[in-house]
């Protein structure tokens, strides 16, 4: 297993690379263009001092390995530092700087971590603890009036776009009935009882939102794979040497279900870092997923980079954590 | 001793001054929270030209001079407006004189000297620093401190209106000692000082989270004692303008909200829960078709739409340009798509108002019957399938603009208008930051113009139009030999109009000048060098418990917000 594990990390690397010269590549590209939200009032000369002020007039591929060089180097020894407090050379140099902000574009993400983990992990946590129960009571009661609500409930959730169930949540309990505030509020710092609640209160909704999603998706995957297991052969003995239904159902069966389950849920979670670009858009959550948008409607072209190898490197770790989990669970699987 | 004597008496001089209107206390009115649904980047103007940013920093950083609701110049950092009678111009038009307010501080407590200007001038000139509004600094030769309070701009040539450096909210102070490692090439790097300027406006940043909020404090050294009437503001981005108008009009979570870029019967709607009411201000924006005076047929390649494919084979006959300037009804474009956000318009030039010229409006009336006999005079013959056509040209044109709800529908209407004196148009759209990119290598800008007419809305900042009637002059056309650069996007050529543009810029008086500038609008319209559609406003949102808000379409919208307060 441990080669195993080497072997696929060192096969990463390249992966990324390529992953990372594909994206330079396709966003320059696109059309879109870093000044086109400044006003039609700056003269076309300025214009042309802006582009080569933000190293737009250099050659595509000295412009990529200049980033790969801040990204793989210099951000790295700049995290080196801040942690041990040493100066590595001169301690000056180049880090990857968004063109919008004119700032370094990993302390954007630091400082965006926190709202999207909060928001968008909760949701997807919340996402998990509900769909498994749900799935498995769907599976065992095939057909039932549970199955039957369990999966219009799913579907509607599945299928209904979040920029829908948002803003008529916000239209219900913002607008009408004054319940939750609208827009989320990311200076709140949970000191007291009083602040907590505020805070609970400005995630209900954009939580609620992304776990009917989550539940919805993930509940599926349940209830198909218990189904699939409930009528193996295994069952049907178990069940003859009279073992209790509760064990059959919980050990036997959820056990050996879990197995594709616990797949799905690991490659969901880049998707975690990644954001709900939607919702924290509705929301104003303004976590990475607003962050990638507003770069990318910008065409901040070094965050959109930085941002979506962030999330191919995670991609690629979270496959290789599902594969190895994957065999960790279920026995019959060896990779050596 | 003396030198003593004249600060006391100055500080007495600005305490009687401020005394007297001091009927609020400062920072009594809790916190203000202010929603822009384009989140704010940085708070250096210089660093990014956009208008969220030049708002937002114009509460922290000033100006020597800015403009009121009206348009007129009024001194902030300044004593008073120099003037070639006060003085303060210089006769031959080549320098003017500005003198500080006396006892002026940083919010540091540090005081303000006329050398911050001059470093803020070396700032945005400096090579390699990419400077958002070099512009406004342009034809500057020198900046220089004459004395601790006096700054004197010189110019290369005679500027008839030499209120430009230092003027309006994209041109403002900032502090020498906090930027001056900042220069050129490191401008970018200096993260702290852009997010955080120390200014002399009557809020201090508290915290800037980039692209998300910004926690303002009232300003302690602020000039004014009794101001800013609120301790702190918060000014929240992101979402999209309905939910802004949303959040101030219907659920008064926040109390000032700009930009409501939102069809006029929702926004009506949203005024109806009584929380909140819209302000509107007029400014120099035109929403406009251009229309292409040069060939754009696909098969000229690389030459369409330059001045070698030649002119245009239909839109170069004057009858067909007018026809379809008198075919749109504007009334009901601006009452479908702009609300109280728009006006209609026949001038290109439609503010301030001394400039704004009233013999131009016959397009202002659809008059379909007229259009239509227009064309037919020319030789423009209907075929079989109800379009126009003359010597195998069909009148076929293709429409772009960027994409967009109100242009689309704009767009629909326009098509159904021109249907009606047998023009035929094919409408396209095309993403807004391709199509304001500017990237010489997209096909999509409207720079290049690769269609027959195009829609979109310019402005121009301050309130002297010589620089953007300028822009209409035949050197001024973009072309692949300049980059595709140049603002004559309509490719209009005339020199009467090129002589007119040279003697204005030679004329100082303004009831002269203004006479200048209407006639090159006139010119403009009389050609149909485009169609003006609606002169747009600005519209905003604030709470109803929100006081002093003077809707400001000539400079940062938030120009005043020292003067707000809570409604008691």
């Amino acid at each position: 297993m441990f080669t195993y594990t080497l072997r696929r990390l060192l096969f990463a690397i390249p992966t990324l690379l390529i992953i990372s010269f594909i994206i330079f590549a396709l966003l320059d590209l696109a059309p879109s263009d870093p000044l086109s939200d400044l006003p039609l009032t700056i003269p076309p000369e300025v214009r042309a001092q802006i582009r080569d002020a933000m190293g737009l007039d250099q050659p595509f591929l000295i412009r990529y390995l200049k980033w790969l060089h801040q990204f793989f180097v210099n951000e790295p020894l700049n995290i080196f530092e801040q942690i041990t407090g040493l100066t590595v050379g001169t301690g000056e140099r180049m880090r990857v700087l968004s063109w919008a902000t004119r700032s370094p574009v990993v302390d954007l993400i630091v400082q965006r971590l926190p709202q999207t983990l909060w928001v968008v992990g909760l949701s997807y946590l919340f996402g998990v603890l509900l769909a498994i129960p749900i799935g498995v009571v769907s599976a065992y009661k095939q057909y039932s009036i549970f199955d039957q609500i369990g999966t219009f409930v799913s579907m509607v959730g599945y299928s209904v776009p979040t920029f829908f169930t948002g803003v008529l949540l916000i239209v219900i309990f913002s607008s009408y009935l004054q319940w939750f505030p609208s827009i989320y509020d990311t200076n709140l710092v949970v000191r007291d009882w009083g602040s907590f609640l505020a805070q609970a209160k400005q995630m209900f909704l954009p939580v609620l939102v992304l776990t009917l999603y989550n539940t919805s998706q993930i509940s599926r995957f349940v209830r198909s794979s218990m189904l699939d297991n409930l009528h193996q052969d295994y069952v049907r003995t178990a069940r003859a040497k009279g073992v209790k239904e509760k064990v059959v159902l919980l050990v036997h069966v959820l056990r050996n279900s879990l197995i594709p389950v616990v797949t799905v849920i690991a490659l969901g979670v880049p998707t975690i870092f990644s954001g709900a670009i939607i919702t924290e858009q509705i929301f104003r959550v303004n976590g990475l997923g607003q962050l990638l948008i507003t770069a990318i409607q910008g065409a901040d072209i070094p965050l959109v980079q930085t941002l979506t190898f962030i999330f191919a490197f995670l991609i690629v770790l979270f496959n290789l954590i599902a594969d190895v989990l994957y065999g960790i669970l279920d026995p019959r699987i060896r990779y050596d | 001793m003396q030198k003593l004597r004249i600060l006391l008496a100055a500080s007495v001089a600005s305490v009687a001054l401020a005394g007297t209107p001091a009927l609020a206390e400062r920072g009594t009115d809790g916190d203000l929270k202010i929603l822009f649904w384009q989140a704010v980047s940085t708070l250096n103007p210089y660093l990014s030209g956009g208008t969220k940013e030049v708002y937002s920093s114009s509460m922290v950083i000033e100006p020597l001079a800015r403009y009121d609701e009206t348009g007129t110049l009024v001194p902030m950092l300044a004593a008073e407006i120099p003037t070639v009678e006060n003085g303060g111009v210089a006769a031959d038009l080549k320098s003017i004189t500005w003198k500080l307010k006396p006892d002026l501080k940083w919010s540091d407590g540090s005081a303000v000297t006329a050398d911050d200007a001059v470093f803020t001038w070396k700032y945005c000139t400096a090579p390699d620093g990419g400077c958002a509004q070099a512009a406004y600094y342009e034809g500057v030769t020198n900046v220089e401190a004459v004395d601790a309070s006096t700054i004197k701009v010189s110019f290369s040539e005679a500027k008839p209106y030499p209120y430009s450096a230092f003027v309006g909210a994209q041109s403002p102070i900032i502090q020498a000692a906090q930027f001056k490692d900042c220069m050129g090439a490191k401008a970018p790097e200096c993260t702290s000082a852009n997010f955080g300027p120390i200014g002399t406006g009557p809020f201090v940043v508290k915290e800037f989270k980039p692209n998300d909020v910004i926690t303002f404090e009232a300003n302690p050294n602020y000039r004014d004692p009794a101001k800013p009437a609120f301790a702190t503001a918060t000014l929240k981005g992101g979402g999209d303008a309905a939910s802004a108008a949303r959040a101030v009009l219907e659920t008064g979570e926040f109390d000032y909200a700009w930009n409501m870029q939102v069809e006029p019967e929702i926004l009506a709607t949203m005024v109806a829960a009584g929380k909140g009411k819209l302000v509107t201000s007029f400014g120099t924006q035109v929403e406009r078709i251009d229309v292409n005076a040069f060939a754009v047929d696909p098969s000229l390649g690389d030459k369409r739409s330059t001045k070698e494919a030649g002119p245009h084979p239909a839109l170069s006959d004057p009858a067909v340009r007018k026809a379809l300037s008198l075919a749109i009804d504007r009334d009901i474009i601006d009452e479908a798509g702009y609300g109280e956000a728009g006006q209609p318009t026949c001038n290109i030039l439609p503010a301030p108002d001394i400039y704004k010229s009233t013999d131009v409006d016959w397009c202002l009336k659809q008059d379909i019957d007229a259009a239509n006999k227009l064309l037919d005079d020319a030789g423009w013959a209907k075929g079989s399938d109800g379009v126009r056509a003359k010597d195998g040209v069909r009148l076929s044109f293709l429409f772009q603009t960027s994409t967009n709800s109100v242009r689309q529908a704009s767009q629909a209407l326009i098509k159904d208008m021109w249907a009606q004196i047998g023009v035929e148009t094919e409408l396209r759209n095309i993403a807004a930051n391709v199509f304001f990119g500017g990237d010489p290598a997209s096909p999509d800008t409207f720079q290049k113009f690769y269609a027959d007419v195009q829609m979109y809305t310019n402005n121009f900042d301050g309130t002297d139009p010589e620089k953007y009637m300028a822009g209409w002059m035949c050197d001024k056309i973009p072309s692949p030999a300049n980059g595709w650069q140049g603002e004559n996007i309509v490719r209009y050529c005339n020199a009467d109009y090129d002589k007119l543009v040279v003697e204005l810029g030679k004329t100082a008086k303004l009831e002269e000048r203004a006479s200048i500038a209407k006639k090159l609008n006139d010119m403009l319209t009389n050609d149909v060098a485009q169609i003006p559609l609606i002169h747009r406003g600005s519209v905003s949102s604030h709470s109803v418990t929100l006081e002093g808000v003077r809707m400001n379409a000539w400079d940062s919208e938030l120009w005043n917000v020292a003067d707000w307060s809570r409604k008691k």
